[in-house]
């Protein structure tokens, strides 16, 4: 089972345009902000927005000309939408009934998912009696009990708590890798998308910008949107042999390239000093400090200057080395620490 | 929610209206109370003509607001949800009957569904049916008139319900009429309960469409608010009684919306 999927949806000045491919058994998470399109994406795919152009096929039968009703599809929506005056077991048992199952088959399927989601003993419960993290296991066990070949999940743990989503999170992975069809999830968190994805599709204002393994996007981000998720700093410059010079600065890095090239490295890689430290000439820079905030146990030093960039220290650091907002400091990067390739 | 109230006195300029407004409304209803012959009131409500009056109230209210649940929920959902050329002048049509005088529409009806009527003459010569005149004349008369109240009750509902439940339902496999049975009316039963409830009270209460279209016939077509207004010449006190037995049956009405209808979410 795979999906082959050429998107485009327009709207008075918006135009999402994009091309999917999954194969059966592989989860797809779309990734981006806000109004990147991406839920778009998802509706349409089920067939309750209508596409402007492109079509798509699951394993070659065309979907897209299908109503969503017709569409071998189950759908986990953010906040679930169970009906309210279903129980648990009534709303799983809902896509059956609406194939054709008979009441009593529809039931017995519900209640055998419900088991599997671990919810057997809350089958009666109306859903505004159940947790969010419980509602969430009711929603997939709904949408996997008409057994699609296509599983959309719209940011499927955006609604939860910390502490639940970490839960529902493992569980939801394990539930995927069960699952034989193609799967497209939709999210903001590069976090799920890491844990839930065999491969990312970075969407920004409607078209794909990036794509790959939850690693290769990790480690090689292409858009300052994504290096943000991953919490990179990227700067985009011109290499020849072991350098890039990016703004006036010349990167000494590990990897030999030319021509255009990409520069990243973690805020935890870059070291600050007061003043213009000795022997180590490369990858250095001078910079003024514009915010300084909390960041887990660091500090995390927002620098302005050729470039901009972000430098995680510790708070002893902060207190040795004044590190206040608008002083000037040094900024270096190790030239193991950086990571380049072809832009 | 409770709000903290706003500082300062409680204007005089706005009060004495209030107050003067409210005694308005409700004095009427303490004379009905005060004059009411409470001796001998058991006596007059058993007495055959005030049961048959009562009686064919309810019947043909309660067939009035079945027909009106009958064509007007799915006229609200066809308003509501599917857009379809001249949906906003139908709309407005649906509605006229609210602001009509109800004689109006008995008179329209008369020309419509009478003997001589565009309709009325078809069904007499091909069906040997006559509506004017009969029970099923005042069910018609009533139905009429109190219409608008579920259709435009039912329609605010679908108008106010998250759609999203019903695409939900169309991810699962449902087609839009099993949407429309297990999902949308479920959901949204009680704006339908609270028009239905409308519809009765304004069809139990229907006059002027009732006495032009309907007459008014003691057994056949003489309906509670026809037999209040005959009673005010002939026996008054019995007129009291009747009104008071419709007064009972609206503050029934009221309190039922009020405690399950209108304030539950």
């Amino acid at each position: 089972m795979t999906l082959h999927a050429h998107l485009v949806v327009e709207r008075p000045g918006f135009r999402l345009d994009i091309d999917l491919d999954v194969p059966s058994g592989e989860v797809l998470a779309l990734l981006g902000p806000n109004g990147a399109g991406k839920s778009t994406a998802l509706r349409a795919l089920a067939g309750l927005t209508g596409l402007s152009g492109g079509r798509f096929t699951l394993d070659g039968d065309p979907l897209h000309t299908l109503a969503a009703e017709r569409r071998p599809i189950g759908m986990v929506f953010q906040d679930y939408l169970l009906f309210p005056h279903l129980s648990a077991l009534d709303n799983v048992a809902f896509g059956p009934r609406c194939h054709g199952v008979s009441k009593r088959e529809a039931r017995r399927t519900a209640a055998s998912w419900l088991e599997r989601v671990g919810l057997a003993a809350y089958a009666a419960a109306k859903p505004r009696q159940l947790s969010g993290g419980q509602a969430q296991r009711v929603a997939l066990a709904r949408a996997l009990a008409v057994r699609p070949r296509l599983l959309l999940l719209d940011e499927p743990l955006a609604a939860l708590d910390a502490h639940t989503r970490l839960d529902i999170r493992s569980r939801l992975r394990r539930h995927l890798d069960e699952f034989d069809g193609a799967t497209v999830l939709v999210t903001h968190d590069p976090l799920d998308a890491m844990v839930l994805a065999d491969r990312l599709v970075v969407i920004e204002n409607g078209a794909i910008v990036q794509h790959g393994t939850p690693a290769e996007v990790a480690r090689r981000p292409r858009t300052d949107y994504v290096a943000r998720l991953v919490g990179l700093n990227l700067y985009r410059g011109t290499a020849s042999g072991h350098q890039v010079k990016v703004e006036g600065i010349l990167f000494t890095v590990a990897e030999q390239l030319d021509g255009p090239a990409f520069v990243a490295f973690s805020p935890q890689a870059v070291a600050l000093y007061r003043t213009r430290p000795n022997g180590t000439p490369r990858n250095l820079w001078q910079a003024g400090i514009e915010g300084v905030e909390r960041h887990g146990d660091n500090v995390r030093i927002h620098l302005q200057g050729p470039i901009t960039a972000s430098a995680d220290v510790t708070t002893a650091a902060v207190a040795e080395l004044d590190l206040t907002p608008g002083r000037q400091v040094w900024a270096s990067v190790k030239a193991t620490e950086t990571h380049a390739y072809p832009a | 929610m409770t709000r903290a109230p706003v500082a300062g006195r409680v204007p005089w300029m706005l009060v004495l209206p209030a107050g003067v407004g409210m005694v308005f409304l409700v004095l009427p209803l303490a004379g009905l109370l005060v004059r009411a012959p409470w001796p001998t009131l058991a006596e007059r409500l058993a007495e055959p003509q005030v049961l048959e009056a009562l009686r064919l109230s309810l019947v043909t209210a309660t067939l009035a607001t079945a027909l009106c649940l009958l064509f007007g929920v799915p006229l609200a959902w066809l308003l509501a949800r599917v857009a379809f050329p001249g949906r906003r002048l139908v709309r407005a049509l649906v509605t006229v009957p609210l602001v009509l005088p109800p004689v109006v529409g008995g008179v329209a009806l008369l020309l419509v569904l009478g003997r001589r009527g565009l309709v009325g003459e078809w069904l007499d010569t091909t069906f040997g049916i006559t509506l004017p005149f009969t029970t099923a004349g005042v069910v018609i008369a009533e139905t009429f008139v109190a219409m608008p109240f579920l259709v435009i009750s039912v329609e605010g509902a679908l108008r106010a319900a998250d759609l999203r439940f019903e695409e939900a339902a169309a991810t699962l496999g449902a087609s839009r009429w099993t949407i429309f049975r297990r999902v949308t009316l479920p959901l949204i039963a009680p704006g339908v309960v609270a028009g239905a409830v409308l519809c009765w009270a304004r069809a139990l209460g229907e006059f002027g469409a009732t006495i032009t279209f309907a007459g008014n016939f003691p057994g056949q077509t003489q309906t509670m608010p026809l037999a209040v207004y005959l009673a005010l010449e002939t026996e008054p006190e019995a007129a009291i009684v009747l009104s008071l037995v419709l007064l009972a049956v609206s503050v029934v009405i009221l309190a039922s919306l009020r405690d399950r209808w209108v304030n539950t979410p």
